[in-house]
């Protein structure tokens, strides 16, 4: 469904992503991993066109999407929940999925007619699913950190993603939450057959979800294989499970 | 926030005040029914500002451009040409779209400041336009006198007939905020890199939002017209454009009719305050300090949280 081949972008002459590599298949739960600066934020944003690379290739359901802007990676399938909480804090819960549902439906540049007369269902079903459906009418920007991370997601599900990209999705959260969210995750695999691409610094989270795991140093890739192939990789343990960080 | 402006429980209260606003004319002296009908101009402008500015996030810093543009516009076809006054009415607000559309094409490439600093250079353009182009626009001293039909002659038929359309204009603007449309400006201010992400394109909607309030500016600058029955450069001079986003400030940026209220008190203030000083700014720059420190919603965002109880956050992201 994705492929990342060979990404380069740098900052300064400082290079962030120094030749990275990932393949996400339908379906699947895929994370990122690495020490703190390995690039992990700065590949997401790449890949949802918040930063055009220098080379190398992505390409989403046989299409090279480098480059584009976000909206338009958005409209092909691809949904970013950020790793700093980044909603519409003025706005209502229920309001910040409904920008999301709107753009998805097509329905932003409707004049005249009420929002509300637009896939406020589906708004509902969504808050549901995530369990903010009581929250629906809170300004998001009072909510806990932890429901703004819900939040977080439940915007990025408005756009009825293929592919769904989580940058540090528990950061912060506590221990109830972080089991909440990870319930979440996996109901939104099994149960909407979403594929999920997610970094995290929880390695316990990481090895209990993910299908695959790719690990990163120095903006590099090291391998991306199953979690006991990786579990076990000499590089990795060296690199990043045994030590530096 | 403007949650209710129109529903039951806040009909009485406006259908109250509309019918107080009907039968003022009977019976205050002319010179008050000519203040309130500039009050009604002004508030006009004030609120196809705040469409950009309270509701999308926009440093459009120099909307007055577009204000005067309409009543250039207006002006012009009604004393330099033959056609009929219903095609200068429309042409009026239509001018100062496409002006929107111009300006704003180039402006939304740019962010915040730079989008602000990028409107009042394109925007004093056309002032020097209309201030240097004396064969046309009569240059600083503007054109005066311009003949109005017989309906609009007085000041009483002039205020009733700015009254109903900018009842009308209030309607289409309220109609606008609670859209779809409306729903994704406010996002967009809120956080356009978050709108960008949900598949918004976030130039294209502020673009469409630009025209659209310039549109509304050019009402206002007609109706202008109406009132004064003359244009001057001072009607697009940036000065102008600060004291109209003051008004939005004023009155509640984040609230529905918030700079009608702002428009209200800074006409009132210039006209009330300005007759026994020129230094009536002074007073203005002080009521300003005061309301950054204790007023940052403005007043009517105020009362509104205060009545409802509800957080309204910090004002001073956008």
């Amino acid at each position: 469904m994705l492929r990342v081949e060979s990404l380069q972008k740098s900052f300064d002459g400082f290079m962030a992503v120094n030749g990275a590599d990932l393949v996400v298949e339908k379906g699947e739960i895929v994370a990122v991993i690495g020490p703190n600066g390995a690039g992990k934020t700065t590949l997401f944003k790449l890949i949802t066109g918040h930063l055009r690379p220098e080379k190398g290739g992505i390409i989403f359901k046989g299409d090279s999407i480098a480059g584009l802007p976000p909206y338009q990676i958005c409209r092909r399938g691809i949904s970013l929940s950020f790793q700093v909480v980044n909603v519409f804090n003025r706005m209502t819960v229920s309001e910040n999925v409904h920008v999301a549902v709107l753009s998805h439906i097509k329905k932003t540049s409707k004049l005249f007619l009420p929002a509300r007369n637009h896939g406020m269902r589906k708004v509902r079903d969504i808050l549901a699913n995530v369990g903010l459906i009581d929250e629906s009418d809170r300004v998001s920007g009072s909510l806990s950190h932890g429901d703004q991370k819900i939040l977080e997601i439940a915007v990025a599900l408005g756009n009825d993603p293929e592919l769904l990209i989580l940058d540090e999705p528990t950061a912060g959260m506590s221990p109830e939450e972080t089991a909440v969210t990870i319930g979440l995750i996996n109901r939104l695999t099994s149960e909407m057959g979403l594929t999920i691409l997610f970094c995290e610094h929880d390695m316990e989270l990481v090895f209990s979800i993910a299908h695959k795991i790719m690990v990163m140093q120095q903006g590099r890739s090291i391998i991306q294989a199953g979690p006991d192939e990786v579990k076990n990789n000499r590089q990795v343990q060296d690199a990043y499970l045994g030590g530096a960080d | 926030m403007s949650k209710g402006f129109f529903g039951l429980k806040s009909f009485i209260p406006v259908a109250g005040f509309l019918i107080i606003l009907l039968i003022l004319p009977g019976i205050i002296p002319r010179f008050y029914t000519y203040i309130l009908t500039l009050i009604f101009v002004t508030g006009l402008l004030a609120m196809s500002l705040n469409l950009v500015v309270g509701h999308g996030g926009l440093f459009q810093f120099h909307h007055c451009a577009f204000y005067g543009v309409g009543a250039y516009a207006f002006a012009l076809i009604l004393t330099k040409t033959s056609l009929p006054t219903w095609v200068a009415f429309v042409a009026g607000p239509l001018m100062a779209a496409t002006v929107g559309l111009i300006i704003g094409w180039l402006c939304v490439r740019l962010n915040k400041l730079y989008f602000g600093m990028l409107q009042i250079a394109l925007g004093s353009l056309i002032w020097a336009v209309a201030f240097r182009w004396y064969s046309l626009t009569g240059g600083d001293d503007g054109i005066h006198g311009i003949p109005m039909p017989a309906l609009l002659d007085s000041i009483n038929s002039a205020y009733y007939f700015i009254l109903i359309l900018l009842l009308i204009c209030l309607i289409v603007l309220y109609l606008i905020l609670k859209s779809p449309f409306g729903l994704t400006l406010r996002a967009i201010r809120d956080n356009p890199e978050r709108c960008e992400t949900v598949g918004v394109n976030v130039k294209l909607h502020k673009l469409a939002a630009i025209v659209i309030a310039t549109f509304f500016a050019g009402i206002a600058g007609t109706l202008f017209v109406v009132v004064e029955r003359s244009v001057f450069p001072d009607l697009l001079f940036w000065v102008f454009s600060l004291e109209v986003f003051i008004m939005c400030l004023l009155g509640g940026w984040f609230t529905f009719p918030g700079p009608i209220l702002g428009a209200a008190m800074m006409v009132s203030l210039r006209t009330f305050v300005g007759a026994y000083t020129e230094y009536w700014t002074l007073i203005v720059g002080v009521i300003l300090i005061l309301l950054i420190f204790f007023l940052p919603e403005g007043v009517l965002g105020y009362l509104i949280r205060k009545s409802k109880g509800l957080r309204v956050g910090s004002a001073g992201e956008g």
